[in-house]
């Protein structure tokens, strides 16, 4: 890898300031993610800034919500209590993903923005928009059995890999900022961009800006879960994932949450679905009408095609479960 | 290794004249295989202590002054030349000593391609960094030697090549359309024909006739490839990771124009070896490099490197018909088929050898081609052909089964041969049938509901299926064993051959100490350094029989050597060889307790410290005159989900027939560890060639997904236990049978799961849904 220096800051302004606006630097997490990527040689930053002694904390809030400091491991955010009994989705969420080692290493905030694992992204031989705006996208024509059926463009189909944040986007979760401006707040769903002709450019973050914490708003109910299908039992990024949250009060839904993952290029809020579940009897043939108002604008590959039907399945299959539903 | 075994058999064809009587296939038997003492005690592994602590000191970690480490750059196109390569900001970067490209290499020879002779182990017979130009997407292009090792990867990473791209063939379906027939499947016939099978199965009542794919594997082992090398004046010796540690010092002598004795390769530990640690290109080129550079070298390839300059399992697309008679006998067996290979290596998978041995047939065809690609040469990988092979071959025989409405454990018991079917020779020791009765007793297999899709628990579906398992016999010639028998009554057995992890060197010392009657802890063995006598390949599942022949004629120099010994005051005086045994640490007459002399005596009589007895193993004729194989019959419990499709192993018994087991732990491990390696054929390795560039596409295991714990459910083992009359001591080889039968059996449990037959590997849940 590339020769980099590499500081450690005392607080979040510390950091902004050595990690400065000019592109050369990174904030440094637990480096599950970044690390690799320069020892692939796809990022090479002259500065790490390493952020992992700023606030760990998992905080509950006067609401019932909760703030999770952005350096809190990924193996932290999982055990929390809190967590465990309001937010079930997101602890089991965080435990589909990856290994235990790499989950005591892995922040919650570097998890937020961790990259695709696209092979071709990954191959420095292969054609990638995202590593060389332009250059074309050799995953559109190659192996795409892992690539996005929702969100994707011409230039590019990868998926975001990450299990959290398709339980973040679909608890409402919101980004605490501190950038040269100053502090803001983006809901997570609106961070991540979708690909359309700059893949390159994947949040909403300017140059320097800092995610110092998430915030939680209550849950709707404790009744939520996160179903993650892949190729292998552990350690394997997810086919097709699904965050769900659902409210059934008299064999009716009341409210529902639902995100998608594995399947888009981004973590994949299903307002469609919800929308269409919102008032409906709490019966199979609802939950695959909100799958199939979903997926509608899906589209598929040469070799993932076959996400479509399984998200659809996956989805029904967990509304079922949340609803209490025999299948 | 066609080469190889013509050239075996061509020695044998003399050796049957000139080779004692006693040593005659049959004639006598190993008395060591009736033993029940040490053999087959599960006696924990020699070098486990010293792996758990972290003092084996593998390839990668031998201590050296003055080392140098290697980076490597690989091409990104499968054919053409290099037009242009800028290596200047490379020499320039901090740390780098050397770049090392085409135009500074020393000038070598072309490796002897493995198979050409004994001695040859090129994976590849292609000049290694010779000239500009390119043959596979992956080749190495330079090498970078600096302090550090970081320091050479980044140095690594700053040569510019440009290319010239030459048309290239990496496509599979374009290369079958000129597949050719090889001039041998490793030494035996491409094609074979008994009767007329395609009249047979026309004529059959039953017929099932389908195509079975399966695609590339790339080894993964634990311990990636590495060597550490040092040229000493004319002295080049390779601390490597081998599991053929004299024919790859034979072949880098050819390289670099020295004699055999110039070359040592020391591999006294390997974190897995499966077919992989053999001789690529990287242990030439880190020669290469230190005698350039005037420095010791260690090279060790990075996870990518691995999948990029070492072959795995090829892919292959099989035809299997069977046509039954109303009886469930066989009118007809026809295993066809071609696999992907290069113009440059020698390795043809053999995916047709299971169908020439295990079943009784009226008319048997088969035949294999193979279709060249520009691509990385494939290569041996834990049970070559076996393991798909039986893959397609399993999963048409559960077709048939299940078209004529019989058990398919019935259906085998019916077509069970009574001599091999296409060689016609008698089979040394054949208990398959046994074995599946044990095994289907074991499993519970009478619960299993020949329905499909009629067991389910909640959202899973449940099947189980079985499928037959077999590995050739193999022993291959030219092991020479040293056996020094010290005043203390020790013993110390040697020779060059390999301890990748199985516990050959475990199994060997059990072996000598029951051989020599002397308690094990006064009994080790020496291995993986071609300074002892010569040994053979870790491969084909034959080394312990090859080390154990020759450990024989060792000891039948020992005996006569230590009477000689004895003397005239010894109780033992006038005793010839063939009367004595080795008995209570010592040798006595044969059937009298009372006439008995231990060897610390014998040796302090006749006043030396040792005796050492060095010999090589006979030809291995019991090869030619029998048919002799390794069987198991596997049994699969999987669940599948009916929602996602995804498939996990949930059960797994394999019930083996393969001679004596000689350690039951060692052995225990060897067939769940091929089970294992069977479960990630059959459901989730498979690695990704993209046929536009011919460039692997997932080089990691991130990517490259093999069983992780979660997917590996209990596995019980079983054997029969029964000696096999005509190997050393009864054993036959156990290390590739586990693999094989697998994705036959998981195919096949999945069948009776879902109701779906999947005849494309791996079995991802896309296909199930």
């Amino acid at each position: 890898m590339k020769p980099f220096t590499y500081e450690r800051a005392r607080d979040p302004n510390e950091a902004l300031r050595l990690v400065g606006t000019d592109g050369g630097a990174k904030y440094l997490g637990g480096g599950t993610n970044l690390v690799d990527l320069m020892r692939e040689r796809i990022e090479a930053p002259e500065r790490l800034v390493d952020v992992t002694r700023l606030s760990t904390e998992i905080e509950g809030k006067p609401d019932g919500g909760l703030v999770i400091g952005a350096a809190a491991t990924n193996t932290a955010l999982a055990a929390h209590r809190a967590i465990r009994e309001q937010y079930p989705m997101l602890a089991r969420a965080v435990l589909a993903g990856a290994s235990a080692q790499i989950r005591n290493m892995a922040t919650v905030g570097g998890n937020v923005l961790q990259r695709t694992r696209c092979i071709y992204f990954y191959d420095e031989a292969s054609r990638c928009n995202k590593r060389e705006p332009g250059a074309g996208c050799d995953a559109l024509d190659g192996f795409n059995r892992m690539h996005a059926i929702l969100g994707a463009s011409s230039a590019c189909i990868a998926t975001h890999p990450s299990d959290m944040c398709v339980a973040l986007v679909a608890l409402d979760a919101v980004v605490h900022t501190l950038g040269v401006e100053g502090e803001r707040s983006i809901p997570l769903v609106d961070l991540h961009r979708l690909p359309a002709g700059r893949p390159d450019i994947e949040t909403e973050l300017k140059p320097g800006e800092l995610i110092t914490k998430i915030e939680l708003p209550p849950p709707l109910t404790k009744r939520s879960t996160y179903r993650k299908v892949r190729d292998r039992a552990s350690y394997a990024f997810a086919l097709v994932s699904v965050a769900a949250e659902v409210d059934v009060t008299n064999g009716k839904v009341r409210d529902a949450r639902l995100a998608l993952g594995g399947v888009a290029t981004k973590p994949w809020r299903a307002w469609k679905a919800e929308e269409a579940l919102r008032g409906q009897a709490a019966t199979e043939p609802s939950f695959r009408a909100a799958a199939e108002a979903e997926l509608v604008e899906a589209a598929g590959l040469r070799h993932n095609e076959f996400k479509i039907e399984l998200a659809k399945r996956t989805l029904v299959a967990v509304l079922c479960e949340l609803a209490g539903v025999a299948t | 290794m066609s080469a190889l075994k013509d050239t075996a058999k061509s020695a044998m064809q003399t050796a049957v004249r000139l080779t004692p009587d006693k040593w005659l296939p049959g004639a006598t038997s190993d008395p060591l295989m009736h033993k029940h003492g040490l053999l087959g005690a599960p006696v924990s592994r020699v070098d486990g202590a010293l792996k758990v602590q972290g003092k084996a000191r593998f390839a990668a970690e031998v201590a050296m002054e003055g080392l140098a480490y290697a980076g490597l750059v690989h091409s990104t196109i499968a054919r053409g030349r290099i037009a242009a390569i800028d290596t200047g900001a490379a020499e320039a970067a901090p740390g780098v000593g050397l770049v090392m490209t085409y135009k500074n290499a020393p000038r070598m020879k072309a490796p002897a391609l493995f198979g050409t002779s004994p001695s040859a182990a090129g994976a590849s017979s292609l000049p290694i960094m010779q000239d500009a130009s390119i043959h596979w997407n992956g080749q190495t292009v330079a090498v970078v030697l600096a302090e550090t090792q970081e320091q050479a990867d980044y140095a690594a990473s700053l040569i510019e090549i440009r290319y010239e791209v030459e048309p290239a063939v990496t496509s599979f379906e374009m290369a079958k359309g000129r597949a050719r027939r090889p001039e041998s499947i490793l030494g035996e016939p491409a094609e074979l024909e008994i009767g007329d099978a395609k009249a047979g199965l026309a004529g059959a009542a039953t017929v099932v006739d389908h195509i079975y794919r399966t695609p590339r594997y790339n080894h993964n082992a634990i311990e990636l490839h590495a060597a550490t090398i040092v040229w000493e004046g004319d002295q080049l010796i390779i601390h490597d990771a081998s599991q053929l540690v004299n024919a790859t010092a034979s072949t880098v002598a050819g390289v670099f124009g020295l004699k055999d004795h110039q070359v040592r390769v020391i591999s006294p530990y390997v974190g897995g070896g499966f077919g992989g640690k053999c001789l690529w290109d990287h242990q030439i080129l880190g020669a290469a490099a230190a005698k350039l550079a005037g420095r010791p070298v260690r090279i060790v390839l990075s996870r990518e490197s691995v999948f990029r300059l070492v072959g795995g399992r090829t892919t292959t697309e099989q035809r299997v018909a069977l046509g039954a008679n109303a009886d469930g006998t066989l009118a007809a067996l026809i295993h066809t088929g071609v696999a992907a290979m290069t113009t440059h290596n020698a390795c043809p998978e053999q995916f047709t050898f299971p169908a020439r041995h295990l079943y009784a047939a009226q008319n048997i065809h088969v035949a294999q081609e193979v279709a060249d690609l520009d691509m990385l040469a494939n290569t041996f990988m834990r049970a070559p052909g076996e393991s798909v092979g039986t893959f397609a071959l399993e999963s048409a025989m559960d077709e048939l089964a299940e078209a004529l409405k019989i058990d398919p454990i019935e259906l085998r018991r019916r077509i069970e041969p009574e001599k091999d079917p296409t060689s016609g020779t008698r089979f040394s020791s054949r208990n398959i049938v046994e074995a599946y009765a044990r095994g289907a007793e074991h499993f519970g297999w009478s619960r299993r509901n020949p329905v499909p899709r009629s067991q389910r628990d909640g959202e899973w579906l449940i099947g189980m299926g079985c499928a037959t398992a077999t590995y050739p016999y193999y022993r291959f010639p030219g092991a020479t064993a040293r056996i020094t028998l010290n005043a203390d009554g020790q013993a110390i057995v040697a020779m060059a051959s390999h301890e990748m992890g199985m516990g050959t060197a475990t199994t060997q010392a059990q072996a000598a100490a029951e051989r020599l009657a002397l308690p094990l802890e006064n009994v080790s063995f020496e291995y993986g350094d071609t300074a002892l006598p010569p040994g053979t390949v870790a491969g084909g599942s034959s080394q312990t029989a090859s080390i154990g022949a020759a450990v024989i004629a060792a000891f039948e120099e020992l005996v006569p050597a230590l009477l000689q010994l004895a003397g005239n005051d010894s109780p033992l005086a006038g005793l010839k060889a063939s009367e004595v045994e080795a008995r209570d640490g010592g040798l006595g007459k044969i059937d009298d307790p009372q006439s008995h002399e231990s060897y610390a005596s014998i040796l302090s009589r006749a006043g030396r410290k040792e005796v050492v007895a060095e010999a090589k193993a006979p030809m291995p004729l019991e090869m030619q005159k029998y048919s002799m194989h390794s069987y198991a019959a596997q049994f699969c419990e999987v669940r599948v989900n009916a929602v996602t499709g995804e498939a996990r192993v949930s059960r797994f018994l394999g019930s083996f027939d393969c001679g004596r087991i000689l350690n039951s732990k060692t052995a225990a491990s060897q067939f769940k560890g091929g089970i294992i390696m069977g479960l990630g054929l059959a459901l989730t390795e498979e690695t990704l060639f993209d046929e536009r560039s011919g460039r692997i596409m997932n080089p990691s295991l991130a990517e490259y997904h093999v069983p992780v714990h979660l997917d590996v459910p209990a596995i019980d083992i079983i054997w029969t236990d029964i000696p096999d009359p005509h190997s050393p001591m009864g054993a036959r080889g156990i290390g590739e049978i586990g693999i094989t039968g697998v994705g036959a059996a998981v195919a096949n449990a999945i069948y009776n799961a879902t109701g779906k037959r999947i005849r494309e590997l791996p079995i991802t849940l896309d296909k199930l849904l």
